[in-house]
């Protein structure tokens, strides 16, 4: 009888017993009530998901609150792009807030990109559609529902999962981010107005930047520091190529720019802002553009997580038949280290990205099979004689020169 | 605290040294749970302690604090720890309406407006200078997390180590207390500034430990390698080695220091 009631009850007038689980955010903390979160069983800070759950799965569960990941662009950008609409998607499915600041796209427009989310839940039925035609018939009831239910529904069904799969050939529908609280900063329509913008020495476009997060942050009652009462949400953030030309900055022009800190007082402004609220940032930043790499390590050090992301596009990597399944190579710089001096580094090291028809994803990198000699791959038997050539050295010149002879 | 450590550097919490500068340092690690272990160390020895934290929130080290037996709100309470939280400190220096204060704020050079380290200086001279009344602290120590930081906030190299030189007038010279502060820097690394900023302070410092990571890459069982130099008066030289090397693995609350090679994985 007792036990029937407590459903009912919320967790903090729970009939106490003898039995009582330790449920997390039953007890103490309110906050893991917020959609689209998880408390890291680690550190006990908030986890979100960056929207890529084998990120997620890289970086030790997902990106805690209050922190900022940090992704340096590849070549040619094109990547980079792809994880920071994730991590805003997976926002707008979980109903969180966003602030999307750049300097290049309007933030409408950057909004009109963003993938839209696999619904039904499981990979394996997501990877393989034909296969999983029994279960069509409920995934199209979940999804037929979705479209017709007011969001807070929606992000009460989908925030019991945390970490969504995106399908990349769909955008997001614009219902869903319709009903999201969403700030654009568009730096060149922010230049009008803004009064007094010397306060700190920066670049003004970093300077307008922070005033207005800063501003956001108070006024909409993401600030950690106040206790309120309303439904608090999770505001995440996201700064697209900071430090770029366009942001007013010259450190990728000059290797002595003129105003050389301006970039890392910005971030460490940003941090502390950050830190004392329930927000999560990420930002991407051309690192390969930056002239003087000093300013690169300080980044470094004062952004929490930094991923940097290498193509394959472009380099000699692409045709190399060793990495014919990826599309490039994913490198976890740094990993904070939150509430403890030891952070939770994974065995992998080697990781690699791929780009699917639909989905992209983040796997252990291994080199293609070892093909037997029954198999006739072009290709592969290219490559295996190849690598024969390599290890017979020199004293197989003349059959070397057979190959070369065409 | 973590007691192979301190045994390692022969301190003890009953009679902790005086007068001397502790360097820090981290190469391509990160060596913060030396910050931890020395701050917890002071705070157990009784120690009046001013712990300027640019790199991380108060949070942060008053749960690793737990983690080890420490409350660092208990200590702030009781008057015994001081704590300096840059983050926050220098977002309110930023946002803050701008009242002319009498007294420069300890964060006022962040602003950019050509102003020094001094208010910095002067609110730690503050925080350690004896109460009229006479408080039962031991010595008094000054922390700092990462100096290097203090670079990227455009402080000039100069200004950083003349902070340190009357850091070390004030608190080792006239109060006979410690100091304990720390750097990044790595042999490789471009940033010239830094790389003049730890060069110098190695020079000052009489004692340094100075964490690298393994130069082989990344290692499931041992995190990283620390030397320990200590630069004792010639009488006690004879006793000790001047340079030591461990290697460390970081546990959930302990960190277990071995020599070089003599991992429990490898053995």
């Amino acid at each position: 009888m007792a036990a029937l009631a407590t459903g009912e009850l919320t967790p903090s007038e729970r009939v106490p017993t003898s039995f009582q689980r330790k449920v997390p955010g039953g007890g103490g903390s309110r906050l893991a009530i917020l959609p689209g979160t998880r408390p890291s069983v680690r550190h006990g800070q908030l986890l979100l998901s960056s929207g890529l759950p084998s990120l997620d799965c890289v970086l030790g569960g997902g990106l805690a609150v209050g922190t900022l990941l940090l992704i340096e662009e590849d070549t040619y950008g094109i990547y980079s792009s792809l994880l920071f609409k994730h991590f805003l998607a997976e926002g707008i499915v979980c109903g969180h807030n966003l602030f999307i600041a750049s300097a290049k796209e309007e933030p409408a427009d950057i909004l009109k990109e963003l993938p839209s989310p696999f619904l039904n839940t499981s990979v394996s039925a997501m990877e393989e559609e034909e296969a999983a035609m029994k279960g069509k018939q409920e995934s199209m009831k979940i999804a037929w529902r979705y479209q017709n239910i007011q969001t807070l529904e929606v992000t009460q069904n989908t925030s019991s999962k945390f970490g969504h799969y995106f399908d990349l050939s769909k955008p997001l529908a614009s219902e869903l981010i319709q009903n999201i609280g969403c700030h654009g900063f568009f730096l060149s329509e922010e230049t009008a107005l803004c009064p007094d913008m010397n306060s700190c020495n920066m670049a003004s476009g970093y300077s307008r930047l922070l005033h207005s997060i800063q501003k956001v942050i108070y006024q909409e009652g993401f600030d950690g520091s106040i206790p309120q009462k309303a439904q608090r949400n999770i505001l995440r953030i996201g700064i697209q190529s900071l430090g770029s030309v366009l942001w007013g900055d010259d450190i990728c022009c000059n290797e002595n720019p003129q105003n050389i800190h301006s970039l890392t007082r910005f971030l460490y402004v940003l941090r502390g802002l950050l830190r004392t609220s329930l927000s999560a940032c990420i930002i991407t930043i051309p690192s390969h553009l930056i002239q003087n790499k000093a300013i690169m390590e300080r980044v470094t050090n004062l952004s929490d997580t930094v991923v940097g992301l290498e193509s394959f596009i472009g380099s000699e990597r692409e045709t190399n038949p060793l990495y014919k399944d990826y599309h490039g190579l994913i490198h976890i710089r740094q990993i904070p280290r939150l509430n403890s001096f030891n952070c939770n580094v994974s065995d992998m090291k080697d990781l690699a990205f791929r780009l699917r028809r639909k989905l992209f994803v983040i796997e252990r990198l291994h080199l293609p099979p070892d093909l037997s000699d029954t198999v006739s791959r072009t290709s592969k038997q290219d490559l295996a004689e190849s690598t024969k050539l390599l290890s017979s050295g020199c004293s197989a010149m003349a059959i070397g020169k057979k190959h070369l002879d065409f | 605290m973590f007691a192979e450590l301190s045994e390692l550097l022969g301190d003890s919490v009953e009679r902790p040294q005086q007068g001397k500068l502790t360097l820090l340092g981290a190469t391509k690690t990160d060596a913060s749970f030396l910050v931890h272990h020395f701050l917890s160390f002071y705070l157990k020895a009784g120690c009046k302690v001013c712990f300027v934290a640019f790199l991380q929130s108060f949070s942060h080290y008053n749960i690793v604090a737990q983690k080890l037996g420490l409350g660092l709100t208990t200590a702030k309470e009781r008057g015994q720890l001081v704590f300096l939280e840059g983050l926050k400190v220098a977002r309110d220096v930023l946002f803050s309406k701008r009242q002319e204060s009498a007294e420069p704020h300890p964060f006022q050079f962040i602003s950019g407006d050509g102003s020094n380290l001094r208010g910095l200086h002067d609110f730690v001279r503050t925080a350690l200078s004896p109460a009229v009344g006479g408080d039962s602290w031991k010595c008094p120590v000054l922390i700092v997390d990462d100096l290097s930081v203090l670079l990227s906030l455009g402080v000039k190299p100069t200004d950083v180590l003349d902070f340190v030189h009357y850091c070390r007038v004030t608190v080792n010279s006239l109060l006979k207390g410690n100091a304990v502060v720390m750097v990044r820097g790595s042999d490789d690394s471009e940033d010239e500034e830094n790389e003049l900023l730890a060069k110098a302070l190695r020079y000052q410092s009489s004692r340094i430990l100075w964490a690298e990571g393994l130069a082989t890459g990344f290692c499931k069982d041992v995190h990283g390698q620390l030397t320990i130099v200590c630069r004792s008066s010639w009488e006690e030289k004879a006793e000790r080695e001047l340079q030591q090397v461990y290697q460390y693995k970081i546990q959930d609350r302990n960190v277990s220091f071995f020599a070089r090679g003599m991992s429990v994985a490898v053995l």
